[in-house]
């Protein structure tokens, strides 16, 4: 639906923006290269035939065991021109770090705040960073694959309860 | 604490159970009075607050049994219902609640989430709120039905008859743990 979205891209920044396709349900999708994230999205925002004023979703995928480990994902919309398209940046593990894009979006702040959140993955540039859903006491970013699925961290010492054999799934997968 | 008292026997056979006739009356006449008219603090977190609405409203209505009144303080309640999950986040809050009433006070914990940490078995949700703060009756469902709501309510009616009431308690007061 927006082959012509992904063409300009590619004309504008030929090196950055690979391996363009469509994925599932008609979204066009293609690869951009971490370190021009930022000017690849104001340009996005800014073309008169493209015009993608919002983002209505950033976030993040752990693709543990393979090298580059993270990938940020970027949703994006026009409600001017009504077309879609999606950004993937492709994110290793030794260098997780993306230039910012809430100098494009101001909304894309709390799901750079998430992607920090649960992921672990730096936003140079951003105003707040803190985590958004797990609080300040709290060490490690859960949704990586690599950390345990039941790995409590409690804030306040949790009395005896006699009964603790808690949910499906074996007892010691943690 | 009101929840973990023990049931009054009808036979005590030590002398320092036994009650006189008119210890049980006024127990009998005061767990009377508290069981029908508890001050619930809807502690609503989640969607079985969707329910507990619905057992307040007019069908099934909560005012029969004299629980009809929430009172938004925790000072002024003595029966905090716990609906809904609850995260490692908020366990401190609804601990500080749970000690900012005062004696008698009773909890019930609705839902699955309250009571058991539902089907969040994971690294944010407490594993039923037991492990934060005594609970005496556990509603299971997700969310219960008003009547599974209206059960347990009845339930802990008669749990609180049963309890021995005074009407000077010189129980000792617990140890509250030290603040930071």
């Amino acid at each position: 639906m927006s082959k012509a979205v992904i063409a300009a891209l590619q004309q504008r920044f030929p090196g950055d923006v690979a391996d363009a396709y469509e994925g599932v349900g008609g979204d066009d999708v293609a690869f951009v290269s971490k370190a021009r994230i930022a000017e690849v999205c104001r340009f996005l925002k800014e073309d008169p035939a493209l015009r993608f004023d919002m983002a209505p979703y950033i976030t993040a995928v752990d693709y543990l065991g393979v090298e580059p480990r993270f990938e940020v994902v970027y949703q994006l919309y026009s409600t001017i021109h009504n077309h879609r398209a999606r950004l993937r940046v492709k994110v290793p593990s030794g260098d997780a770090s993306v230039p910012t894009v809430t100098g494009v979006w101001r909304g894309a702040d709390w799901f750079e705040r998430y992607c920090w959140d649960m992921y672990g993955i730096e936003f140079p540039g951003h105003p707040d960073m803190r985590r958004l859903f797990m609080y300040d006491e709290f060490v490690g970013h859960p949704l990586r694959k690599d950390y345990p699925l039941r790995g409590r961290q409690p804030l306040v010492p949790e009395r005896e309860v006699p009964d603790l054999y808690r949910g499906p799934g074996p007892v010691d997968r943690d | 604490m009101a929840s973990e008292l023990d049931v009054v026997p009808g036979i005590a056979t030590r002398r320092e159970e036994a009650q006189s006739f008119f210890e049980k009356v006024v127990s009998n006449g005061l767990g009377w009075a508290r069981k029908y008219s508890l001050f619930q603090y809807p502690f609503v977190t989640a969607c079985c607050g969707m329910e507990f609405m619905s057992v307040a409203a007019s069908r099934y209505d909560l005012d029969r049994f004299g629980a009809a009144l929430p009172r938004f303080s925790p000072r002024q309640a003595d029966l905090l219902m716990v609906v809904g999950t609850v995260n490692c986040k908020q366990a401190p809050i609804l601990r500080r609640i749970y000690e900012q009433m005062a004696d008698p006070k009773w909890v019930i914990a609705f839902g699955v989430c309250a009571s058991s940490g539902g089907f969040y078995d994971n690294y944010a949700t407490v594993q039923g709120i037991d492990r934060v703060v005594p609970v005496d009756v556990y509603i299971a469902g997700c969310p219960p039905r008003p009547e599974q709501v209206l059960e347990g309510i009845i339930l802990l009616q008669k749990k609180i008859q049963s309890q021995p009431h005074k009407l000077i308690d010189r129980r000792p007061l617990p140890l509250f743990p030290e603040p930071g």
